[in-house]
């Protein structure tokens, strides 16, 4: 038999502000989005206070704190760091394993054979994790990824568990499934799950009893494996190579509002010069920007969302071109009178720049479109470590920094920022 | 005092002088006879670190290691994948603080300093107290 592990960290962000701080050992903690917008990570302590994923925070602010519970600003630094650490210590013991995200990496356990072993590993695995980097991690074991996930689930809502769960019986499998919504299944969102609802079915166990033949027609291949794997026929596989990024977002949250054009116009450029930068470190270019702007979701009178999208004949990666797509698609969506508190950009349609298919025919654009990228590089080692050369269209403060007022330390990445003894 | 010669940290430091002796252009010529030889640099992290995802660095402050060679502002090398045994120098927390210690285990339960001016740190019942990790090594700064 074969089995998959999905290894999950439990509340990353929260554990990692953990891991520094023994005195927060039993504390609430909760983790804010970047400026301190909303709760994006919550302790144990923190969920059992009833404070909600995502809840914009000063609704809970004054309740939490009043009662003991402990703040912080996303430390992306740290996070990252322990990931790396967590992710490098699961590569020493399998051959092949996926990082699916900052604090999920599923392996291949080729060397497993029985249930035993599995659970084994798993207590293992976990027991490493929290010794060498402090971090708790619980794992589910399974013969298919969609079925890790819900043995993830049963590991972390099984009290007084070992943080281990091993599905590999049909029998067991079963049994979990008939107690589980469609909605916690791997994949399937709440469209979809309504749309399966509508049909009669409820529980992971009837959409793996549903007609296979039903469900590529009246859904996509998607469903169809997500069933398959359901039934214990693995359909997705670990794909230990990263995929290049597909795409580049920049965005920010403003902290007043923003009514006025030519406040905006400063900070959009601000944004696509980032967005540039990053684009080039990934050794990419776009063919498509767009521009994103809209009023706070908690204003209801006035609201307005704005997109669109500008595409380039031919890819580049040079920020003059990104900066002058981005002015024609703001000019285009912005509507006077609107109190905006968000905008961004995102760049699409990368294609790898050593496979680039020139533009026969000039078009109008193509004449204000530039592509430098001897130019760009120079730049970017000129603003590597601090920005020197600014783009006319920029605000002179460069890209607002965010605001995080209650950041933990750098403890690892920084030398002034180490944990220190008393 | 005896000091033994460990090796070059870079060779990329000669001086200008000898770049520009050659006012023409070389052609190539007779092969160097130490590309046989080539070895990396020495690294001091391979040096200090062998489990670098269990190794994290630890500031210090005071002097209550300074029989053990750990002077105040030290950066301890530590490792929290090595079990900490009897005598071992380990970092730990003790009721929400990191300190550093000699960890005593027998015949009780004790955390030592390496001064004469601090009294050891014998662990009360219901006092909270994690190692967190062995330490490897110090580092202590001069310039």
């Amino acid at each position: 038999m074969k089995f998959l592990a999905l290894v999950d960290c439990d509340n990353f962000y929260a554990s990692c502000e953990r891991v520094f701080r023994p005195d927060l050992k039993k504390v609430p903690i909760v983790v804010l989005s970047n400026n301190d917008g909303c709760v994006i990570a919550r302790s144990k302590e923190a969920k059992a206070m009833g404070i909600k994923m995502g809840v914009p925070w000063f609704k809970v602010k004054k309740a939490y704190l009043a009662q003991g519970g402990k703040v912080f600003s996303s430390n992306f630094a740290l996070y990252g760091d322990l990931s790396k650490r967590v992710m490098n210590i699961l590569d020493g013991m399998v051959k092949k394993m996926e990082i699916y995200s900052i604090d999920e990496a599923f392996l291949d356990l080729q060397h497993i054979q029985n249930k035993n072993q599995a659970y084994e590993f798993g207590i293992y695995c976990r027991n490493t994790i929290r010794q060498w980097v402090g971090i708790p991690v619980r794992i589910g074991i399974a013969p298919t990824k969609t079925l890790t996930k819900v043995a993830s689930h049963v590991a972390k809502h099984t009290n007084g568990g070992m943080g281990v769960c091993c599905l590999s019986n049909q029998k067991d499998i079963a049994h979990i499934l008939k107690t589980l919504p469609i909605r916690e299944i791997w994949g399937i969102g709440n469209n979809l799950s309504r749309q399966l609802n509508q049909m009669g079915v409820y529980s992971a166990y009837e959409l793996m009893q549903t007609d296979i033949r039903l469900i590529r027609k009246k859904f996509s291949v998607v469903l169809e494996r997500t069933v398959r794997e359901l039934r214990g026929e693995s359909c997705i596989q670990i794909e230990d190579h990263a995929d290049p990024k597909k795409q580049i977002v920049v965005s920010r949250s403003f902290r007043g509002k923003i009514e006025n054009l030519s406040v905006l116009k400063p900070l959009i450029s601000n944004f696509a010069v980032r967005a540039g930068e990053k684009l080039r470190h990934e050794k990419q270019k776009c063919s498509q920007v767009s521009v994103f702007i809209s009023t706070s979701r908690f204003n209801k009178q006035l609201q307005h969302r704005g997109f669109g999208s500008f595409q380039f004949p031919y890819p580049v990666d040079d920020t003059r071109s990104i900066l002058m797509g981005s002015k024609k698609i703001l000019a285009k969506i912005f509507k006077a009178g609107y109190p905006y508190s968000k905008a961004g950009i995102l760049l699409s349609h990368f294609s790898h720049p050593t496979l680039i298919q020139q533009c026969l025919f000039q078009s109008k654009d193509q004449q204000s479109l530039k592509q430098n990228t001897n130019l760009m590089e120079a730049i970017d080692m000129l603003n590597s470590n601090q920005t020197q050369i600014y783009y006319a269209a920029q605000h002179p403060a460069g890209l607002s920094p965010i605001q995080k007022s209650m950041v933990s330390p750098k403890y690892t990445t920084n030398w002034w920022e180490l944990p220190t003894t008393k | 005092m005896t000091v033994n010669y460990l090796g070059l940290i870079s060779a990329n430091d000669l001086p200008a002088s000898f770049t520009k002796f050659f006012v023409e252009p070389v052609s190539v010529g007779f092969p160097s006879p130490a590309n046989d030889y080539l070895e990396s640099p020495i690294d001091l992290n391979k040096y200090l670190i062998k489990n670098g995802a269990a190794t994290f660095l630890v500031r210090v402050s005071g002097d209550s290691m300074l029989n053990a060679n750990i002077a105040d502002q030290a950066i301890l090398i530590v490792d929290r994948s090595l079990k900490p045994k009897h005598g071992s120098i380990v970092v730990a927390s003790l009721d929400g603080d990191f300190v550093c210690k000699r960890l005593q285990l027998k015949p009780r339960l004790c955390l030592l300093p390496e001064n004469t001016k601090y009294e050891p740190i014998y662990i009360q019942h219901g006092q909270d107290l994690d190692i967190m990790g062995t330490v490897t090594a110090a580092i202590n700064k001069f310039e």
